[in-house]
């Protein structure tokens, strides 16, 4: 495996080295839902590879400087993804790794959903689903009013965005034109529950459960709303870095972009992939080992290289 | 006399110049609630957000995020019942500096009947932890609770009124939080009121001193925070408090004082004028203060009458 950069400086990285990350800090998640017995997996692990490449490699953000008015913004608006977000910032150094275990406990940082008001590095409170996509705007509206170049960027799900709130915002952002803004929609094909699967549906299902779009040609939607739409495999850091750049790059129409990631909900445990019921789940001892074996491997070599000691001071 | 959405309009438009980080949001009803004149004036920090009010809460809280100090426009009723889930989530949870302004608050607003009379908004944003919740009573008071809202740094809910109200208070007036005001002295009787019907009640108080009956008004502008003890200090003594408010009776300024006052042990008797758990409807400004008790001929008819029930035969 190659080993990871000490620099805080963002820099370019290699597919393997992004997709390493990811691993770990989906091994992160499985450890802090067992530990705290509650929690979200399908999901954190779904949209794991996007978020992962986002700060591992796209992000201008700096941990040590949380409140620099200048640095990009992430507004994660599936909120109940929080483990997902805390583990990455934890792996990116904006807090230490130990402190994954205070997950869903009280007087903890690392609330259920993440809170603005809490953890340095989350930069929207979300969690009631559908809001994320208007602070966004709010935030790119002020870059452009502010003359700052700063990127916004909001992680959706694709079961968030049945919202109507989220439309709202879709038009606003088409209306200013922000093409500072980049909506990702983590396209796993799963809501928490559902509709069943039946035989005329089955080309579109995902597992045992109806898509939460089924029918629905969602780029020609947000394509008709004003957007710019690149879709992409949401596991391939290859495909996931130029889709990035293309929305970092902004568009000469002045549209913003929305990439639409298709991902497997449950994304690295086998047990888990497409399987609508670990939408939110405690994994059983004998899960937790799986999932040590299945994804436990890459722990070592990651934080053997890793700027940040365990405990997040600085070796 | 000036309406008092004019009022607003203008100190908008004030603080714009004044300061540079002020941004007005509007859910296209800038020709009704007057911040068409912040428009006109500073068209770069006017953002139309269209029908959709929800969006236009986050966005704001987006703005805030971002330093700039962001002033919601549209009539109450959008805000505290339409975009109540992101003003919970990202105003008064994240404490962010959204000042939200619900126009057309109360009673008095056109015959537009029940779907857009709110007169529940004091008793949401009370119940909301972090918010700050304002009623002014006239011009002067709404310009200093503005000056104040653009400095404070966090969430603020104000409800201002579209018609013109008497000035009650000197152009000097300055706003302290959770401060309470008296207005009028007297011994009889505490009449306690919000918003602009202090104004009516003040107006009460006259003819109840017509009567011989001596009524002291204190007003309440801010109805959070609140400097509780002040409050109990204004009422204390008496065996009767009266309040009024263009709301419902329950969970306004009623419900405050009657929390406020039982605090503490025995209590006076306490009579609620207001809206009685009902919805409001179509009609004219007259109508509704004689329909819910609150123009000044039946809020001292109410209070002489109570009084006079006390009074052994």
């Amino acid at each position: 495996m190659t080993a990871l950069s000490t620099d805080v400086v963002q820099q370019e990285r290699d597919p393997g080295e992004l997709a390493a990350i990811a691993q770990q800090a989906r091994w992160q998640v499985i450890k802090a839902v067992t530990n705290a017995k509650a929690g979200h997996i399908g999901g954190p692990l779904s949209m794991m590879d996007l978020l992962v490449n986002l700060y591992f490699d796209e992000l201008n953000v700096d941990p040590t400087r949380p409140d620099d008015p200048d640095r990009d913004r992430f507004i994660l608006s599936k909120g109940h993804a929080a483990i997902g977000l805390y583990a990455v910032l934890a792996l990116k150094g904006y807090l230490p790794l130990d402190e994954l275990a205070t997950f869903d406990k009280g007087d903890s940082r690392l609330q259920g959903h993440p809170d603005v008001t809490r953890l340095p590095g989350v930069d929207s409170s979300t969690g009631s689903l559908g809001q994320g996509l208007s602070v966004g705007v709010g935030m790119a509206l002020g870059a452009r009013l502010g003359k700052k170049d700063f990127h916004t960027w909001v992680l959706l799900g694709d079961g968030e965005i049945q919202e109507g709130m989220v439309w709202e915002a879709v038009q606003a952002a088409a209306r200013y034109k922000l093409a500072n803004l980049t909506a990702i929609v983590d396209r796993n094909g799963l809501q928490q529950f559902g509709l069943p699967s039946s035989e005329e549906t089955s080309l579109t299902d995902r597992g045992d459960r109806r898509d939460p779009w089924f029918g629905v040609d969602l780029a020609a939607v947000f394509h008709a709303f004003g957007w710019r739409v690149v879709e992409i495999d949401g596991h391939d850091h290859a495909q996931i870095k130029s889709a990035y750049d293309l929305a970092r790059a902004g568009d000469q129409q002045g549209r913003p972009t929305v990439i639409l990631a298709h991902t497997v909900k449950g994304k690295g445990l086998s047990l888990a992939e497409g399987v609508y019921t670990w939408h939110s789940i405690v994994p059983t001892q004998e899960d937790f080992e799986r999932a040590r074996q299945e994804l436990e491997a890459d722990e070592l070599d990651v934080l053997d290289n890793h700027q940040l000691s365990r405990t997040g001071v600085k070796a | 006399m000036k309406a008092m959405r004019d009022v607003w309009g203008e100190k908008l438009v004030e603080l714009g110049q004044s300061d540079p980080r002020t941004v007005v949001l509007d859910g296209d009803l800038a020709n009704s609630t007057k911040v068409d004149k912040f428009a006109k004036a500073h068209p770069e920090r006017f953002f139309q957000m269209g029908i959709a009010e929800q969006n236009l809460i986050g966005a704001a809280a987006g703005l805030a995020s971002v330093g700039y100090v962001p002033w919601t426009s549209s009539f109450t009723v959008f805000f505290t019942h339409r975009a109540i889930d992101p003003v919970r989530m990202l105003v008064a949870q994240s404490h962010a500096n959204v000042k939200i302004v619900g126009s057309y608050s109360g009673l008095l607003i056109g015959a537009v009947g029940k779907t857009h009379l709110d007169v529940q908004d004091l008793a949401i944003m009370r119940a909301m932890p972090d918010m700050t919740v304002l009623a002014p009573a006239d011009g002067p008071e709404l310009l200093a609770m503005m000056d104040w809202a653009q400095t404070y740094e966090g969430p603020v809910y104000l409800r201002i009124v579209r018609d013109a109200v008497p000035d009650l208070f000197g152009p000097d007036h300055t706003f302290t939080p959770g401060a309470v005001h008296r207005l009028r002295d007297g011994s009889d009787v505490a009449l306690v009121s919000t918003g602009p019907q202090t104004g009516r009640v003040l107006a009460a108080a006259d003819q109840l001193a017509a009567k011989r009956i001596e009524a002291r008004v204190v007003h309440v502008g801010c109805l959070k925070p609140l400097d509780e003890d002040a409050l109990r200090a204004e009422l204390a003594g008496y065996d009767l408090v009266v309040t009024a408010e263009e709301h419902s009776v329950l969970g306004g300024l009623g419900g405050l004082v009657a929390e406020v006052l039982t605090a503490t042990g025995p209590a006076p008797r306490i009579e609620r004028i207001g809206v009685r758990d009902t919805w409001g409807e179509s009609a004219g400004n007259d109508f509704m203060l004689t329909k819910h008790g609150l123009s000044a001929e039946l809020v001292s008819r109410r209070v002489a009458g109570v009084l006079g029930s006390r009074v052994p035969a």
